[in-house]
Order: structure tokens, then sequence, then C-alpha cells
């Protein structure tokens, strides 16, 4: 304390409103009222030692490490007091132990008791070297124990999940764990067992050998806010001490959260990623996903170096000057409908065959002589990309591809879509946040499963809804996430969303009116017919904010840059004016004019041959709306170049194939759905310094936007993004452009929606016939899949009762960023199908057995569990990982709101 | 300038001739260290033949040069190297940075790493010159067993710390040591000496 003590508290300038004023340690300071002890002292520089205390969780006085002298009205108080749970008061007298021996002494007291029965086990505990019990044994304890007495011991490690192991012996019953979870995560598995000297940390299983495991999507937070080593991971479980990994800040990429996160590593790989602190987004919590899932990066598929199909039909390593020389001609000769199979692969002759097999050696680029030529690229950048990388695919669409065929929804997706992120998202910048989230007086979630589609954002819904916002639910049962966000669920039949949100509760619907209501819709929206423009005319009549939150990082950001098939970068729409604008300032004479096609509709003109090319990025077959559809145009197209960063499904397909980075080996920004710039660094430069490089782990590889920007460089054209701020400062340049009236959101019965995206809306018209409920006999379209009569038959037979389908992913469900990471996946909540009870006795279904839900395309096999469902609707996750691979519901020809067959199997022991 | 002058100067060579000489015949004869010497790392086991490393990192830290790289593993029931829960999976010294300072031997918290008075660290390869777990590891006495095997002496590790000092000392463990690790460069181990 360098400043001279006042003594003289009586004068000095007036007390603020809503302030007291008090001594601590000497020093006269103003603090506002009802603020603890121990904050007061912090924004002093006086730093108290705790445990228990965390800023984000509620004071619970359970370490008692922070014992201080306090003085009222004159006199001492007769026992220290903890200064996390005491607040400031008017003439209060604070000694710390920097001050007050007594303080000092009660400390060094409590810290001697803590380490009773502390094992001495740092150097093999994975806190050890940041672990705030030996940082403050040593500041606030006693030099020598004088314990010599033998110390409790517990069976250790215990796993109390897959992912977090408990060591009871380190445990100093602080109890941030099971606040934590009680409070912030609202999944009470971890709780205080026990009395005395027995007190433990456990779960069911602990106590009483069975029972549920600590499963929550956010169990790692645990271990990061655990102040000793009695919570750790299994994936970092001894994998280094934090004495010599590098921390580098970076932006979660598993979801579009833009959480701050902490990736720490060493030798050219991660070993860990912590939440960053980050109060305005993700405060200081992360889901699991995001914490957990970062070995894809050193997973052997990872592609390093550049492959090209050779004369033999394989693909073969080659340079980087090679892999661009040949992938430009291909493209180039593409775009302008030359005949590019001169490649000796073979014709191949019975492509459109009902049964489509895998057949990895063909090679994509067969001969369609009969046909007019082929002519044109389609892009399909995937979900996941920066903003800077997604410019550059909407840039090299536009001018090297000559097309606006450009689509980022790896997933479900419509016209009507596109007119909503139109409408209501591209160029709009920084909208909704999580503090409004915070501040709203009303929530409602449409087609969006929080938890499981947007972990971070669910948990300020959680902390909205403890204090006092209503959060109200559009979806078909109470979902864990209803449950935690305060139980407001919004009742309806899968595909019935536009008539429900037309009809709400009018108690529901009048508190949208009032200011600060906040509509969050889900990239879901996309697979009802009318859900967008319901959304939208929502919102116009009742003046509620709306955010449209998507699952994946890059979705925003793709709105934004461009990379869909109706909107120019900076959410221009594709009409005369911006065209012409953005001619110019990209040095071209023209753009292309006539509005793209959607995913879906690039690959039906790939699989029909009209389209000669696909482009594809990180785009995971089995996310496609149509993954049969999608298999087939990959056969269909002449070239196809695929930018990725591991071996995929569209790698067999591919002709060529360039190495992009992952996130941890390059710079960018994510744009979160909020439209908040998350900028982030590269973590290992594998290229710059030897710290990158040792070990060989990680492999030199270039952004998207680089390698476009040479591949256009090939082709003759500058897109000029060859690094991230390059691209960045391009499309900042560039700003943003919106429409000054943005168009309506046209529904399916909307006069003006155009023709060929009606039908857009998932897969083909096949299944999206079979969407509608009644029409389930009617279906006489041609489809570009065949569906045969077997198939179509189980459709329409009326053997499916009458049950529809309600459905979404999981966060846990075999993502391809998910690889290599066992524990993660043993955390993941079991894939279930949902019933109502009354639905379940007329399908004579029972609680944990195994049912059979059947689709045109195939059928899955999962345990049933009941739930407050409509009748006849079933529920099941979009996405279940089966020992071949991944099964989408998609993939079996079912979707949200469809029919579906479910039976009962009666040998219940299959698995 | 005498005429004996020159004898003079070759008196200074006769003299010397029966005086004591000062080079070494390196390497025909070995020079013999000093007890204390700071020569080769050693990784010591416990009388089990069990590893006393625990991957604990404490060496790489206190490492002025940088020379040592460790990397902890997780000890099974099935697959154990070490008494407790942890073990070291890579170790490595790399000889062309270590300065043989010896803080890396305070560090240690387990009397996993000594030194051995071994100096001949000379190579003509730079990647030879990096020691890994398998050179750095002292060769496997009578009684030991090559892990991985389960704990011989104990239950769990507090045994090895408790049983392990006196094991040490007692005598014949002692002579085997004398016998079996060359604290002398060049020795053969068990070569009488």
């Amino acid at each position: 304390m360098t400043q001279a003590p006042e003594k003289t508290d009586a004068e000095g300038p007036p007390i603020r409103e809503g302030h007291v004023r008090l001594t601590i340690d000497d020093q006269v300071v103003d603090a506002p009222q009802g603020e603890l002890i121990i904050r007061t002292c912090e924004r002093l520089g006086i730093v108290v030692p705790r445990f228990c205390d965390h800023p984000l969780l509620d004071p619970a006085g359970a370490c008692r490490q922070c014992l201080v002298e306090v003085e009222m009205g004159g006199r001492k108080m007769p026992k220290p007091q903890a200064s996390c749970t005491m607040t400031v008061a008017q003439d209060m007298v604070v000694n710390t132990q920097m001050t007050s021996p007594v303080a000092d002494k009660a400390q060094q007291g409590v810290m001697e008791l803590l380490l009773i029965n502390h094992p001495l086990d740092c150097p093999i505990c994975d806190k050890g070297g940041e672990c705030p019990l030996q940082n403050q044994a040593m500041s606030s304890g006693r030099a020598e124990s004088r314990f010599v007495e033998e110390k409790r011991t517990f069976a250790k490690p215990l796993p109390i999940s897959d992912e977090v192991l408990l060591d009871r012996e380190r445990c100093v019953l602080c109890q941030r764990c099971t606040r934590f979870s009680r409070q912030i995560a609202g999944d009470q598995f971890i709780e205080l067992l026990e009395r005395g000297a027995h007190q433990q940390i456990g779960t069911e299983e602990t106590a009483f050998g069975e029972g549920e495991d600590f499963q929550s999507y956010f169990s790692g937070n645990t271990i990061q806010i655990c102040p000793v080593g009695a919570l750790t991971s299994a994936s970092y479980r001894f994998r280094s001490r934090p004495f010599d990994l590098v921390s580098t800040a970076g932006v979660a990429e598993h979801d579009s959260s833009g959480a701050a996160v902490r990736r720490d590593w060493r030798r050219g790989a991660v070993t860990r990623v912590l939440a960053g602190d980050d109060p305005e987004v993700n405060e200081e919590w992360i889901d699991d996903k995001t914490r957990f899932a970062f070995r894809y990066a050193q997973a052997a598929g990872r592609i390093t170096r550049p492959l090209v199909r050779g004369d033999d039909g394989e693909l073969h390593e080659a340079s980087w000057t090679d892999a661009l020389e040949r992938a430009a001609s291909l493209l180039v000769a593409a775009r302008d409908g030359e005949v590019v199979s001169e490649a000796p692969s073979q014709t191949l002759s019975v492509r459109n065959g009902t049964s489509i097999t895998e057949d990895s050696g063909d090679s994509a680029d067969d001969e369609e002589t009969e046909r007019e030529p082929k002519r044109g690229v389609g892009v399909l950048p995937g979900g996941r990309l920066t903003v800077e990388d997604a410019y550059a695919y909407a840039k090299f669409a536009r001018l090297a591809l000559g097309t606006n065929d450009i689509d980022a929804r790896a997933r479900a997706h419509s016209g009507e879509e596109l007119d909503f992120l139109a409408a209501h998202v591209a160029g709009t910048g920084l909208g909704v946040t999580y503090a409004d989230l915070e501040e709203a007086s009303t929530v409602l979630t449409v087609a969006l499963e929080v938890e499981e589609e947007a972990p971070v954002v669910f948990l300020r819904l959680r902390k909205a809804a403890r204090q006092g916002t209503a959060v109200h639910h559009l979806g078909q049962w109470s979902t864990p996430a209803v449950v935690k966000t305060g139980g407001h669920l919004v009742a309806c039949a899968p595909g019935g969303e536009p008539a429900a949100l037309d009809a709400l509760p009018d108690a529901l619907a009048e508190a949208l009116t009032r200011p600060g209501a906040v509509v969050l819709v889900g990239e879901r929206a996309a697979e009802v017919p009318g859900l967008y423009a319901a959304v939208s005319a929502l919102a116009g009549r009742s003046g509620a904010k709306v955010a449209w939150i998507p699952r994946r990082a890059g979705e925003r950001g793709a709105v934004d840059a461009g990379a869909l098939p109706t909107l120019l970068p900076g959410g221009r729409p594709i009409d005369d004016v911006a065209r012409a604008q953005l001619a110019s300032t990209w040095g071209v004479t023209e753009l292309p004019a006539t509005p793209g096609r959607d995913a879906a509709a690039i690959l039906r003109a790939a699989a029909a041959g009209e389209l000669a090319g696909l482009v594809v990025g990180g785009v995971e077959i089995a996310d496609l709306p149509d993954p049969v559809l999608a298999r087939e145009a990959l056969r269909a197209a002449d070239v196809v170049v695929s930018l990725e960063q591991a071996h995929s499904e569209v790698t067999p397909y591919a002709d060529v194939v360039l190495p992009v980075a992952p996130v941890v080996n390059k710079s960018g920004t994510f744009r979160n759905w909020e439209g908040r710039d998350r900028r982030f660094a590269t973590t290992i430069d594998p290229s710059g310094g030897s710290s990158g490089r040792v070990g060989g782990t990680a492999a030199i590889t270039l952004p998207d936007c680089r390698v476009l920007d040479t591949l256009a460089v090939e082709m003759d054209v500058d897109l000029f993004t060859q690094t991230p701020e390059v691209a960045a400062a391009e499309l900042e340049r560039l700003g943003v452009a919106r429409p000054a009236r943005p168009a309506p959101v046209r529904g399916p019965d909307h006069p003006d929606r155009p023709e060929g995206h009606h039908a857009a809306l998932v897969v083909t018209e096949e299944e999206y016939l079979v969407a509608t409920p009644a029409g389930l006999a009617e279906v006489d379209v041609v489809s570009v899949v065949e569906v045969d009569d077997e198939e179509r038959a189980a459709t329409t037979s009326d053997a499916d009762g009458g049950l529809r389908l309600a459905t979404w992913r999981q966060l846990l469900d075999g993502g391809s960023l998910l690889v290599d990471e066992p524990e993660l996946a043993g955390t993941a909540r079991p894939p279930k199908i949902r019933v109502s009870t009354a639905t379940a006795q007329r399908l004579d279904l029972h609680e944990d057995d195994v049912a059979t839900l059947a689709g045109p395309r195939g059928e899955l096999h999962l345990e049933v569990e009941l739930a407050d469902l409509p009748v006849d609707v079933v529920w099941a996750p979009a996405r279940v990982v089966e020992p071949g691979g991944a099964v989408t519901l998609a993939g079996l020809g079912l979707t949200h709101g469809g029919p579906v067959r479910v039976t009962g199997s009666h040998d219940g022991s299959q698995r | 300038m005498g005429m004996f002058d020159g004898l003079a100067g070759f008196g200074v060579t006769f003299s010397t001739m029966f005086r004591k000489v000062v080079t070494e015949d390196y390497p025909r004869v070995k020079k013999v260290t000093a007890p204390r010497y700071h020569g080769r790392h050693q990784l010591n086991r416990h009388p089990d033949g069990l590893e006393k490393c625990v991957g604990c990192e404490l060496c790489a830290w206190a490492c002025p040069a940088d020379a040592i790289y460790v990397e902890g593993g997780d000890n099974t029931d099935e697959e154990r190297y070490s008494p407790g829960e942890r073990y070291g999976a890579i170790y490595q010294i790399n000889y062309l940075r270590c300065i043989g300072c010896g803080l890396c031997i305070e560090a240690c918290p387990t009397r996993s790493l000594t030194m051995t008075n071994e100096y001949e660290l000379a190579d003509d390869d730079r990647q030879d010159l990096i020691y890994d777990k398998e050179r750095l590891l002292a060769p496997l006495l009578p009684g030991m067993e090559q892990p991985p095997h389960p704990m011989r002496l104990g239950e769990d590790e507090q045994d090895y710390y408790v049983q392990g000092p006196e094991m040490a000392r007692r005598p014949d463990v002692q002579d085997q040591v004398r016998e079996e690790i060359p604290m002398t460069p060049g020795a053969v181990p068990g070569e009488a000496r």
C-alpha cells in the first residue's frame, strides 16, 4: 500500500446513493450496498485467500478460508468472519490478513485443517502448478505441518462419468461443483454426501453403488472451477503440466455461440480447451463439446497433402502446383461446359439403378455423351467456415465460376429460409445479444432445442429464467432444457408450429408485445413449411425481436458473407444496383444475374446431369437433407473438388482434394448468432517457429481463403483473399447494403413463392409430399431418387398408424469433429424413442424395450422412453451413432412432422 | 651467452622426464571422477523393478537448459510401470543441451532421477544424444522384473515409499548396486574391480 491511509473518513466527498463507506486495511473505500467484503477487497487490490467463492455462483461460506476481522460500531465481532458471505456496511472496519494477526492466524488454522486430509500427491496431480490450494498453502499456510497421524484415504480416481474423474482425498468440500451443477447448469447429479469427517462429494452411483452418472453437457466446467485437483478430466489426465503449456485465446468452433475459449497446447497439439472469460458472451462457461472435442486436428484421417485422382482412378498425393493446376483446368472445363471426361476412367453404364452402392474406386468424371452437355459448377462450402473463408467461397463462386449456385447450408433448408435470412439476418449486424436474453421479460424459442443446439444460449436462458424471465419453448415435449428454464412449454404437433404461432396463448402473445421480448428461431424452422413466415409475421405483429440461432459456427458468417444463392456479401440482394456496386468494387465487368440454386437444387441438378461440377467444402454427406441424392450427385458430377481437413465421404468421389487448415492452425473470425464478430488468432502456427513443429503432429495446411485464392489465380481470376486479414478487410470495406424494405418472407402458400424454391424444403419431392399429413396416398411426383414400390408401400400403408415424427439433433451425436474422443462420446445422452404413455399403450411399447423406427429407406432400433408428447407423436434424435457409422433420420427418409412407423420388437434383448 | 646454455635448456627436458606426467592416457585408461561428479542421468527403479519416475515433469520444469522432455501416462492394473496412478510414458534428456547442473536431481520428488559418473557423452550423430527412457533407466538387478508388472512390494504406492529406503539400505541390495551399476566409466557391469 503506497497510499497514505485517510484517517478522516467523516469528511471527504459525499457518499453516493446506494453506497456505504467503510475502512479496509486502513483504506477508506466506498462500496455499493450489498457488495461482499471479498469483492471490495479485490477492488482495492487486497487478495483474500478463498476456495468456495466464485463471482458467478451464489455465496456459500463453505471453506472458511477467507476469514477477516470485522469491527462494527467500534466493537470487534467476537470471531473472524467469512468475507465471501458478509456484505459491506456503513462504518464497518475490516482488517484482512494484511493488517490483522488474528485474521492471519485464523486463515493459517483453516488452511491447516484443509490440508489434514489432503494427500501429498501434487507431483502427479493434474492441478499441480495451477492449483489455488497449492498457491494459497504457500501464501497463507504454515511452513510446517503438525499433523503426523494417518490421513483419511479413499479409493481413487472414481469415474463419475466417462469424462469426469473424482478424487475425494483431494476435495476440500468447497461445493463449487455442486453449486455450479445446481445453479448454472441445472443438472443435479453431483451432491454432498455423508456427514462429519466422512463428508464427501458424490453421485447417486457412488452413494448407492448404482444410479445415474454425472450426466451433463456442462460437466467440464466443474473441472475448471475446482480449486483443488478433486475433479479432473479423463481426456487431459496426465497429458501435461500447466507450466509447459502455451495458452492461446480462441473461439468455440463447434456451435454458433462464439464462446471465448483458451486452448492450451504443446508440441504442435492441443492438450486441452478451457472456457475463456467473456462476460458479454459465455461468461466463464462452455459446453463439453467445445471443451473436449479437439483431437480431430490430430486424427489419423487428416489430409495434409493435396490429392489428385490419377490415371489409375486412385487418389495420389501431389504437389500443390500440380493439384491446383489440375483442379483449375477441371473447373474451367466444367464451368464452360466442355467435355472433361478425357480422363481414362471407365464410363459407368449402370448408375441410375435403384440400389446405390458405395463404390469408392470409381471416378466421378464419367461421360454423359447422350445428353446435352453439362455446364456449370455448384459450390457447397459447408457451415463451419470463418467469415473470411465464407467470403472467399462467395467470391470464388461469383468470379471464378460465374454462378450464384452456392449454398453453405448443409442441412434441411428452404427457399422460405432464404427470404427469412434476407429479411431478418443478413447484414443486420449485432442484433439480439446474450445480455438482451438476460434482460428480456419473455423469450420464446421456436424450432430450437437450446440445450442440444445452442448450449451456451441455454445457460444464459437458464440464468435469465432464474432472474424472472419467462422462457417459453414451442416444442413437442418437456425436454430437459424446458424443465431447467422454468418449464413453460407450448406444445404442438410436429409440423403444426406455424399454426401454433398464429394461435399462441393470449398471455404469451400479450407478453411478446412488451418491450424486450425475444423470439429465438432455430435453423430447424426450415423443416416446417411456413414456420419462418409465421415467425416473421409474429415478429411484425408483436414487435418482439427475432434472433436466428443456427447450430454451426459458420452459418451466420456465411449469410453475411454471401455464401447463399440469393444473397451477395453484406446482405445485398441479387439486384442490378447491388451487382453493379459489387462488380465495380471487385473490379469485374459483371456478376451473374440469376439467383442461384440452393443446396438441394444444386445436388438435384448435378444428379440430373445439368451441373458438370461441384466444389465441396466441409460437408458431411449424412447431414445433408438427402444423403442418397447427394451421393448420386457426387457420382454424376464430372468434376468434384473437395476442400477438406480430413478424409470424408466426399473424398472417394473427388478428383482433386485440397487440404485446408483446422481452426487451430488459422486465424479468422466466427460471427456468432448475435452477429458479434469473434476474431481469433492462430493457435498453433505449424510453419513458424519450432514450437509448432516439434513432434511432427501439426501439419502445414492453409486456410480455405488462401487455397481458393490460389486456385482462382490458376483460373485467371484474382480473389485477393490471400490471408484472412486481407479478406476481412475487403469484406469490411464492402460494408452492408441491405435493401431499404426487405422482401416479405414468403411461406409455401404465398402467391409469389417461386416454383423452384417451393419444393426445396427437404430432400426430394418424394419426402416433401410425404410430409404433408393427409397426402400420403397421392404421392406421384417424379423424383430424381427412385423409391421403389416396396418402399413406397411401406410409407403409405396403414401400418404407420398415423404416427408423426418430431426430431432434432442431440449435442453429441458423432459429428465429424468428434472423432477420437471416446470419453466425450461416453457422456452423450443415449438416443431414445420417446412417446406418450397413451401412444405407447396403443402401439404396445414398453419403457426401456427396444422399438423399431422405420422410414422408407431403412429402420433404426432404439430404446423407448415415455414422455409428455402429444398423442400419436414420436420423438427420436435426428442422428444416431451406430456401429457402422452415423444414421440420420433424413437418411431413412423421415422428416420432422412427417409420418413414421414404430413397432415394438418383441425380442428386447437385441441391444 | 655461454656454451652450456643449450644444455641448460635440455636440463628442463631431462628434469621433466622424471616428473609425473600431466597428460591422460585416455581412452586406454579411463579417468576416475570424483564420487559426486555430474555425469549421465539415471532413472532408478524400486527394488521389484517398477520405475520410480511418476512423470511429474518437475525435472523438466527445473531444467535451465530445457533439455528434458517428459510426458506422463496412466498406469492401469493391466499395465503398470510404477506404483501409484501415474508414470513417465516418455522421458527424454537431450545431452546436446544438458549443462550437468543437477537441478533436475534436486527437483525430483521420488528420487527417481539421479546422476551417474559416466561422462562419455559424445557422439557423431546429434539424434543419438537425445537419450530416451530405455537408455536412461537403471539396469535390472537380480530380483527385479521388467515392467509392466503388478506391485510386488505392497498394496499401494505408500508401501513403496515407506519400505523402499529400507530395502535400499539392506546390505545385499547395496552390494548388488555396487556390482551392477557402472559408477566408474568404462567398467563393465558385474566385472569385479
